[in-house]
């Protein structure tokens, strides 16, 4: 049986017919069961279960765009569209601020492109923003899209942003949570709002790379 | 923490809506006199006296009217009551808590109260069934189902529609039924002042960044009927006076284009 794109509920018991077991499913008594109502995903021999809608679930590595919530003494709290708040300690940032001025560098309502760099045991994110590319986001706009849907926007190797961003001229950057910067023309900007709701709505459809471009061709 | 992580502004994103907003454009490609799809379905509610469902955008509303006999207050004993009350559930919106209500459900509340009561909508004087003693008391209720921005506008709209076909269930006590007696339909309009520009319809993204906020109820004559400032912002005097003017204009066509009138 075609395992791909079947819509499962959760606790539906689910044959992996030999793959391994990915995100989203559970192993009780010798059977696999999943976790949420979403789509099966089989990649790379691994059975992955892609939520249809939900919170972001943070993985170790993953970039995010995340908003500045709270100022601690030596860290910030923020808040990565996920279930729990994520930490970023002045050690994980190229800034070195005297104790109590934190908020002189990131501000409450600040945005920063980050990296969540350890998740521990207790369900601690901690995010880090020492790497190049990561930095402080400032202009532009902030809108958010499903976090399951990130991998079909980006596309594959990226072609799908890619081709929006060049035939808009949007600069646009992706978190895994969900929240995407966008900078450039108002009215570009909204066109690629449109965009992305139109992925959002038809991520299941095939040939949506095409369907999209048409639309792109069309506005332009 | 003080404030929840859905209240707080990403501060690009406030900035980014007032940069634009200098140009009068607004975020979802709106013009600043424009109000998003509106949806009304009256009698959404079969077995209430009356009732309208709104969807203004992604904001939704569901407004009921209750009517029973009581006594009226004794320094209008020819008058029937008027009681609206709004509920802000949780299931609305995260930034909404159960509860008894608060400062916003009280000013949604009031506003539409005020909007309906001082145009003289309902003919109040015709709901007296003893005078003095028992008269018929029309309870308003409105419930937030989803908060997408501008509950104000939406609530108005739905109560209006609710009572616009409320009958008044005379039959359940020995009397007769009838049509809530109606003089005239008051529509309201909220502008959002975002940077110095005022935004008719504000989304819930433009409320979060605005910085004033002002509520026009006309009435089908051109009357001012009732009027609300929110929010710690000021207004210009000619602002006042385009808002007031734009509202008179907005107010004729909502009335037409929903109520008919």
């Amino acid at each position: 049986m075609d395992l791909n794109k079947k819509i499962v509920l959760p606790g539906e018991e689910i044959d992996i017919n030999g793959f391994k077991q990915g995100n989203g499913l559970y192993f009780e008594d010798g059977k696999y069961y999943s976790y949420q109502l979403g789509l099966i995903q089989v990649y790379n021999n691994f059975v992955n279960i892609i939520p249809l809608s939900g919170k972001y679930f943070p993985s170790k590595n993953d970039k995010v765009i995340a908003k500045v919530i709270e100022i601690a003494p030596s860290f910030w709290v923020l808040d990565i569209n996920s279930p729990y708040p994520a930490f970023l300690h002045v050690n994980d940032t190229p800034w070195k601020p005297s104790s109590g001025e934190l908020a002189k560098i990131l501000n409450v309502g600040d945005t920063v492109y980050a990296k969540v760099n350890e998740i521990t045991e207790s369900r601690q994110i901690w995010l880090s923003i020492k790497e190049p590319g990561l930095r402080k986001i400032e202009g532009g706009h902030i809108v958010t899209v499903q976090p399951s849907r990130v991998s079909r926007i980006i596309g594959k190797g990226g072609s799908m942003v890619n081709m929006i961003k060049e035939s808009t001229g949007v600069k646009i950057q992706l978190g895994q949570n969900g929240v995407v910067w966008l900078d450039g023309e108002p009215e570009k900007v909204l066109e690629v709002i449109r965009i992305l709701k139109f992925i959002e709505e038809e991520s299941t459809a095939s040939g949506l790379t095409d369907a999209v471009k048409s639309r792109l061709e069309k506005s332009r | 923490m003080s404030k929840g992580s859905d209240e707080i502004v990403y501060g690009l994103k406030r900035d980014y809506l007032e940069k634009i907003s200098s140009k009068g454009t607004r975020i979802d490609g709106r013009s600043a006199i424009e109000y998003r799809p509106i949806v009304i379905t009256p009698n959404y509610v079969i077995r209430a006296e009356g009732s309208a469902d709104v969807k203004l955008g992604k904001t939704r509303v569901l407004v009921g009217v209750k009517m029973e006999p009581g006594e009226p207050f004794p320094d209008t004993p020819n008058q029937g009551v008027l009681t609206t009350n709004a509920e802000l559930i949780p299931m609305a919106s995260p930034t909404f808590e159960a509860g008894p209500p608060n400062e916003d459900s009280i000013e949604l509340a009031r506003v539409v109260d005020r909007s309906i009561r001082e145009s003289k909508m309902i003919d109040l004087e015709k709901l007296v069934i003893t005078p003095g003693e028992k008269v018929w008391i029309v309870y308003v209720d409105i419930h937030v189902l989803d908060y997408d921005g501008n509950l104000i506008d939406a609530s108005q709209f739905g109560a209006v529609a609710a009572l616009l076909n409320t009958t008044v269930p005379g039959s359940r006590y020995g009397m007769e039924d009838f049509p809530l007696p109606i003089n005239h339909v008051p529509v309201i309009t909220t502008f959002a002042k975002i940077g110095k520009q005022l935004f008719v319809d504000p989304s819930l993204e433009e409320e979060e960044v605005s910085s004033a906020r002002l509520s026009i109820a006309t009435d089908e004559n051109g009357n001012i009927v009732a009027m609300q400032k929110g929010l710690s912002g000021s207004f210009t005097q000619e602002e006042v006076y385009s808002a007031i003017d734009k509202s008179i204009e907005i107010g004729k066509d909502i009335r037409k284009r929903l109520f008919g009138r």
